[in-house]
C-alpha cells in the first residue's frame, strides 16, 4: 500500500480535479453525443456515471482521455486545459490518468509481470525499480503469485486485477474505469469494487463508468446520471435511475 | 534515454519477430521473394550488359588513303582522329604490316617469298576502335571529309544491333524495373495490411496506458529492419550460390553460346548487388514498419 501514499499526502481538500464547463461534442454524423456538459469533480472522490447506450458516457471517457477534442466547452484535469495540450503532449498528460476498460486491454502475449511493467518502463523507471514495484502493486490487488501467468490463463476478474495494478503502478491522482464490471460475473464484480474503494480510501480520485445497477445502489457513492448527452442528474449518495 | 530504455526497446523489437512468428515469416518470404526476382534481373541484365559491351570493344572502321600521300601526312590524320570524342583506340597499320599478316594468314612463309614488291602497297590503314557505337555514322562521316581518304570500311548492320541492344537493355530494364516494384508494393503492402490488424490493438493500449510514439514505434522499426535485413540477405545468398551453378550448366549445355559469351564472375555481379538488396530490403522493412504503425498513432 505504499505505492498510494505518496497521492495522499499529495491530497489538496476541494481542489477540483476535474472540470468540464458546458462542455459540447458532435460527430460529423447524428446527433451531438454531448451537449452543454457541466461537470465538477473534486480530488479523492468516487463517482458513478451511469446512463444508457448513447447517453455520452463513452465520449466523456475518450475527452477525459484526451483521444477527442470538444466541439466547444473547456475541459480541465489537474488544472491543465486539455484543448492547451499538443498533441506530442498527450502521452505525458495520460500517465495522470490510470485507465481500466471492460475488455481489460491487456497485452496478450506478455505475461502479468510485463503487461504492468510495461506502464512503469514507458515513464522509464529503472529495471531495478519496475522489479521492485510490480511484487508490490500486483499484491494490492491480489495476484502476487500470478506474475508469471499470461492473460489467457486468468479469469476475467484477474484480468481486470492485472488492467487494475498497470493503471495503479505509476500513482496516478485519476483512475478512469469504463465498464470495468461489465465482463465480469457478481462475485467478482464486488470485489473490484472493493478493490476500487480502497484505492479510493488512500486518495485517488476514481471515476466509474457502468450499467451495473446493483452496484451503484448499494455502494451509496456520488452517481451522475446522463441521457441523451447531457446531465440529468447529479446525486451524493444517489441511486440507478431507471428509464422511463 | 536510458540505456536499459534503448535495451528493452531493441529486446521487445527481437520479441515482436517471435511473437508473430507467422507474420514475421510472411514479411521475410514477401521481401525475399521481391528480392530474388531483383537480383536475378540484376545479374541477368549486367551479364547482358557485359556481353553488348565486349562485342561493342571489337567494332572498328577502317581507313585506307590515297595514292602518294606520304607517311607524315597519315601520322597528322591519325592525330585528328585520336581526338574526336567517338574514338577509343587507334591503330595505324603500314603498308609492310598489313602485307607482312596478309601473307601469313593465307600463304605462310614458303608460298609468299614469290612476291618481290608489296601487293598491298596502298593500304596503309588506321583501325578506329570507337567510344560508343551509336557513334559510328558521325566519325564515317567525318572521316569521309578528309580528301586524303580513299575508303572508309566499317560494319553498319553491327553497329545498329550493337546500338539497339544498348537501347533495347535500358527499356526492358525500366519496363522490369517497373512491373518488379509495382509486384513489391502490392505485396508488401498487403503484407502490411496484415501487420496494422495484428497490431491496431496493441498500439491502441499502448497509447492509452501514456506511451509516446518513439516508444510504441521503436520496437516495430527495429523488428521492420530486421525483417527486412533477414528478407534480403536470404534471397542474396541464394543468388551467391545459384549463380556459379547457372554459368556452369550454360557452359556445359550450351557450347556453342557460351564460346561467345562471357559472363561476369559473381563478386562483380555481387559488388552492385549486395549493398542494393540490403539497402533496398532494410529500406522496405524501415518504411513499412513505419508507415504500419503511423497509422494508428493517432489515438
Amino acid at each position: 500500500m505504499a505505492l498510494f501514499r505518496q497521492v495522499k499526502s499529495k491530497k489538496i481538500p476541494n481542489e477540483n480535479i476535474i472540470v468540464l464547463e458546458n462542455v459540447c461534442k458532435a460527430y460529423a454524423t447524428g446527433a451531438p453525443a454531448l451537449s452543454g456538459v457541466n461537470l465538477t469533480i473534486k480530488q479523492g472522490e468516487f463517482v458513478f456515471i451511469v446512463g444508457d447506450s448513447g447517453s455520452g458516457k463513452s465520449t466523456l471517457i475518450k475527452l477525459l482521455l484526451r483521444e477527442l477534442l470538444p466541439t466547444s466547452g473547456e475541459i480541465y484535469v489537474n488544472g491543465q486545459n486539455l484543448q492547451h495540450i499538443k498533441r506530442r503532449n498527450v502521452p505525458k498528460y495520460r500517465r495522470n490518468l490510470g485507465v481500466v476498460f471492460q475488455d481489460f486491454r491487456l497485452l496478450k502475449d506478455r505475461n502479468v509481470f510485463d503487461n504492468v511493467a510495461f506502464a512503469q518502463r514507458i515513464i522509464q523507471v529503472p529495471g531495478r525499480e519496475i522489479r521492485k514495484n510490480v511484487p508490490t502493486i500486483l499484491s494490492v490487488v491480489g495476484l502476487a503469485g500470478k506474475y508469471k501467468a499470461k492473460p489467457r490463463q486468468l479469469s476475467g476478474g484477474e484480468q481486470q486485477r492485472v488492467a487494475m495494478a498497470r493503471a495503479l503502478i505509476n500513482r496516478p491522482p485519476i483512475l478512469l474505469c469504463d465498464e470495468p464490471t461489465g465482463n465480469l460475473d457478481p462475485k467478482n464484480s464486488w470485489e473490484i469494487m472493493k478493490l476500487l474503494e480502497q484505492i479510493n480510501q488512500k486518495g485517488t480520485t476514481i471515476i466509474v463508468v457502468t450499467h451495473n445497477r446493483e452496484i451503484v445502489n448499494e455502494m451509496q457513492k456520488r452517481v451522475v446520471t446522463m441521457k441523451k448527452g447531457i446531465i440529468v442528474s447529479d446525486e451524493e449518495k444517489g441511486g440507478y435511475i431507471d428509464e422511463d | 534515454m536510458r540505456i536499459s530504455t534503448l535495451f528493452y526497446i531493441m529486446k521487445q523489437g527481437i520479441a515482436n519477430i517471435f511473437r508473430n512468428k507467422w507474420f514475421s515469416l510472411a514479411s521475410v518470404a514477401t521481401i525475399s521473394a521481391c528480392l530474388l526476382l531483383f537480383g536475378i534481373f540484376v545479374a541477368v541484365i549486367m551479364n547482358f550488359n557485359n556481353i553488348v559491351r565486349t562485342a561493342e570493344q571489337g567494332v572498328s572502321v577502317t581507313v585506307f588513303f590515297a595514292d602518294n600521300i606520304s607517311e607524315a601526312r597519315i601520322l597528322e590524320i591519325g592525330e585528328d582522329i585520336e581526338k574526336r570524342v567517338e574514338v577509343a583506340k587507334i591503330e595505324y597499320i603500314s603498308a609492310e604490316q598489313a602485307w607482312e599478316d596478309f601473307r601469313m594468314e593465307y600463304f605462310g612463309e614458303e608460298y609468299s617469298d614469290g612476291f618481290t614488291e608489296n601487293p598491298l602497297e596502298n593500304s596503309s590503314n588506321y583501325e578506329i576502335y570507337l567510344s560508343d557505337v551509336s557513334l559510328q555514322g558521325s566519325l564515317v562521316s567525318y572521316l569521309e571529309s578528309i580528301p586524303e581518304v580513299r575508303q572508309v570500311n566499317r560494319s553498319e548492320i553491327t553497329a545498329s544491333t550493337l546500338s539497339g541492344m544498348n537501347a533495347l537493355i535500358v527499356y526492358v530494364s525500366i519496363g522490369i524495373i517497373a512491373i518488379l516494384f509495382a509486384v513489391s508494393v502490392f505485396l508488401i503492402s498487403n503484407t502490411v495490411m496484415i501487420g496494422i490488424q495484428v497490431r491496431k490493438e496493441e498500439i491502441n493500449i499502448m497509447k492509452y496506458i501514456g506511451a509516446t510514439d518513439f516508444f510504441v514505434r521503436s520496437p516495430f522499426v527495429i523488428e521492420g529492419i530486421i525483417i527486412g535485413g533477414v528478407g534480403s540477405v536470404l534471397p542474396l545468398g541464394l543468388l551467391y550460390l545459384m549463380y556459379n551453378i547457372v554459368v556452369e550448366f550454360i557452359a556445359q549445355k550450351f557450347t556453342v553460346i557460351s564460346s561467345f559469351l562471357s559472363f561476369l564472375p559473381v563478386t562483380e555481379i555481387f559488388q552492385l548487388l549486395l549493398p542494393l538488396c540490403l539497402a533496398m530490403g532494410i529500406g522496405i522493412g524501415f518504411l513499412g514498419s513505419m508507415i504500419t504503425v503511423r497509422k494508428h498513432l493517432r489515438v
